[in-house]
């Protein structure tokens, strides 16, 4: 029998915890970063685009090393975290930062397709029936995004359910506090003996995924068949 | 309306340079694909800046580069229809139309929403989602969209190029009656000669990135009758009489004119090209066609290698067509009598 003990629901609630709020943090920069990216000309816009994806081939430990540097007691970042009275390191919020960095390209690259493929004259129209830029953003772009939103979402929320190598650097793995079900299973499965436990938890993580991947599906449909 | 652009701009190889002022309710912009109309009418609307120069309209500035005017789209009160109607997918027809009314300030609110959806007959369809109207349905949705707005001018960009020749006449028929009853003015941009002809008074001749010339379409007609593929169009607007077997005669003036392809509505608007016209000195004895009109030649004009020949028929116009040869031949001159021919197959139905 697999059965779950009560640190592992523990880590269950935490892991979702987690990904719901990383995603739901990310959710408006990313909408804001996609338009920077696709409507906008700027100087240095290439730099833009390549902080961005870079998180995506960086090892997700090295993203993890690099933040827990910058938001260590001497890193560059300590000084806004203290302004903020925030203490990131080893909490469940420094688990929720490795997640949004690491799940932050496929948020962005969602909603940039979906972007692209709004017709550019829809935009014009809306300028020339008086709609000004920040007006034609949120009543038309936005709107017309929402599917690219929607894939970007549950790529994320996917995404963060599983993250493990930037989350184990700066949130530690803490049963109680930072544990999410990667570093649970990681735990059982480096001490022997857990493996019908780590197996549990596995099935736990693979029936989370299929959840979010069908709600992504059903809400697609549902969207198209309102069109 | 008056507007002055005196602008110009360059795309990579092309440019655009045009220096014009021009007044009236109902401007046609003509041109061939690729001669810049869509260019300018970006700029008029403030979707493209130009690189240098003025754009007017009703004596303000649009765009100055020496002053350093730029007014954004939402604030010059243009309006465009555009080829493919462009409705917001994610609203109804209703919020559709209501879009740039309600971004438009109360003081300049002069059309009333439930004139226009009487005058355009949307009533039925405000609560349609967009993706459930046909062309003509969307095209219409489009225009009440644009005049809701409560533009100063609309612009019409090709509205009618992705509509079938059917629907083109019913739309044309939205188009102006919409445009005056709320006293829009408009430019009507197209590389259609028919649809400038219905549509406008006047007309800016667009080639190459430069106005070639301002007249009227009559005049516009004319001059391109001798380079044309299917000479000049004469347009008969006729009421139906009786059928004859298998034509269908009409009333056209006080002639009567046998068709083919005619049906049992009781007005019609008829093309005839002036390549479909033969002319004779006296009268013909016998003919297979089916009109043999009694014409007084009105003028003649020069178009090409072609000399253009306009008679007074039954109190109407007509515009035919000879080679060079042929006007000296049949001495064609202005009061000189003169018979026209035309098969009854030659006329075309339009819309």
């Amino acid at each position: 029998m697999l059965t779950l003990t009560p640190a592992d629901f523990g880590a269950i609630a935490l892991s979702i915890k987690v990904a719901v709020v990383a995603t739901a943090l990310s959710l408006p920069l990313g909408f804001l970063y996609a338009y920077l990216l696709t409507y906008r000309t700027f100087r240095g816009k290439v730099i833009l685009e390549v902080l961005v994806n870079l998180p995506l081939t960086l090892p997700p430990v090295v993203i993890g090393y690099l933040l827990l540097i910058s938001l260590g007691r001497n890193g560059f970042l300590a000084p806004l975290c203290d302004l903020f009275g925030l203490r990131l390191i080893f909490t469940w919020k420094a688990a929720v930062l490795a997640s949004a960095v690491v799940g932050f390209p496929l948020l962005v690259r969602s909603i940039r397709i979906g972007m692209e493929g709004i017709d550019p004259q829809l935009i014009q129209a809306s300028r020339t029936l008086g709609a000004g830029g920040i007006d034609t953003l949120f009543t038309v772009i936005l709107p017309l995004s929402v599917r690219g939103i929607l894939a970007g979402s549950s790529l994320m929320l996917a995404r963060s359910l599983g993250e493990f190598g930037a989350t184990i650097i700066i949130a530690g793995n803490i049963p109680g506090v930072t544990q999410t079900i990667p570093l649970a299973i990681y735990d059982y499965a480096s001490s022997p003996g857990s493996e019908r436990a780590a197996l549990a938890l596995c099935l736990v993580a693979v029936a989370l995924s299929v959840l979010v991947l069908f709600c992504h599906e059903a809400l697609g449909s549902r969207l198209s068949r309102r069109d | 309306m008056e507007l002055r652009m005196a602008v110009t701009k360059r795309f990579g190889a092309f440019d655009l340079e045009t220096d014009f002022t021009t007044s009236g309710e109902a401007i046609g912009v003509f041109g061939q694909s690729g001669s810049g109309k869509s260019t300018l009418v970006s700029l008029l609307a403030g979707l493209a800046q130009p690189d240098a120069g003025e754009i007017w309209l009703d004596g303000e500035c649009l765009y100055s580069s020496s002053r350093r005017i730029d007014l954004p789209p939402q604030r010059r009160r243009v309006g465009i229809v555009f080829q493919n109607a462009c409705l917001f997918p994610h609203l109804d027809v209703e919020a559709n139309l209501l879009y740039g009314y309600r971004r438009c300030a109360p003081e300049n609110r002069s059309i009333d929403f439930k004139t226009l959806i009487g005058v355009l007959r949307l009533e039925e369809l405000l609560k349609r989602g967009v993706n459930r109207l046909s062309g003509g349905e969307r095209q219409r949705v489009a225009l009440g969209r644009a005049i809701l707005a409560n533009p100063r001018l609309l612009l019409m960009d090709e509205p009618l190029s992705a509509l079938d020749d059917s629907l083109k006449f019913q739309i044309i028929t939205y188009l102006k009656s919409a445009s005056e009853e709320f006293r829009i003015p408009y430019l009507f941009i197209s590389h259609s000669l028919i649809e400038v002809r219905l549509m406008t008074e006047k007309v800016l001749a667009v080639a190459g990135g430069r106005i070639t010339g301002q007249m009227t379409p009559e005049q516009l007609a004319r001059q391109r009758m001798g380079q044309s593929q299917v000479g000049y169009i004469n347009l008969l607007d006729v009421e139906l009489k009786r059928r004859l077997g298998g034509l269908y005669a009409y009333r056209w003036g006080d002639t009567e004119l046998f068709v083919s392809a005619g049906d049992d509505a009781p007005r019609a608007v008829f093309e005839l090209s002036s390549r479909d016209i033969i002319l004779f000195k006296k009268h013909p004895e016998a003919i297979s066609a089916r009109n043999l009109l009694k014409c007084t030649v009105l003028d003649t004009f020069p178009s090409g290698n072609k000399v253009g020949v306009e008679l007074g028929c039954g109190g109407r116009k007509l515009v035919a067509e000879v080679v060079v040869q042929a006007a000296d031949e049949l001495a064609i001159q202005a009061r000189s009598e003169i018979y026209a021919v035309v098969k009854a197959a030659s006329f075309r139905r339009l819309g």
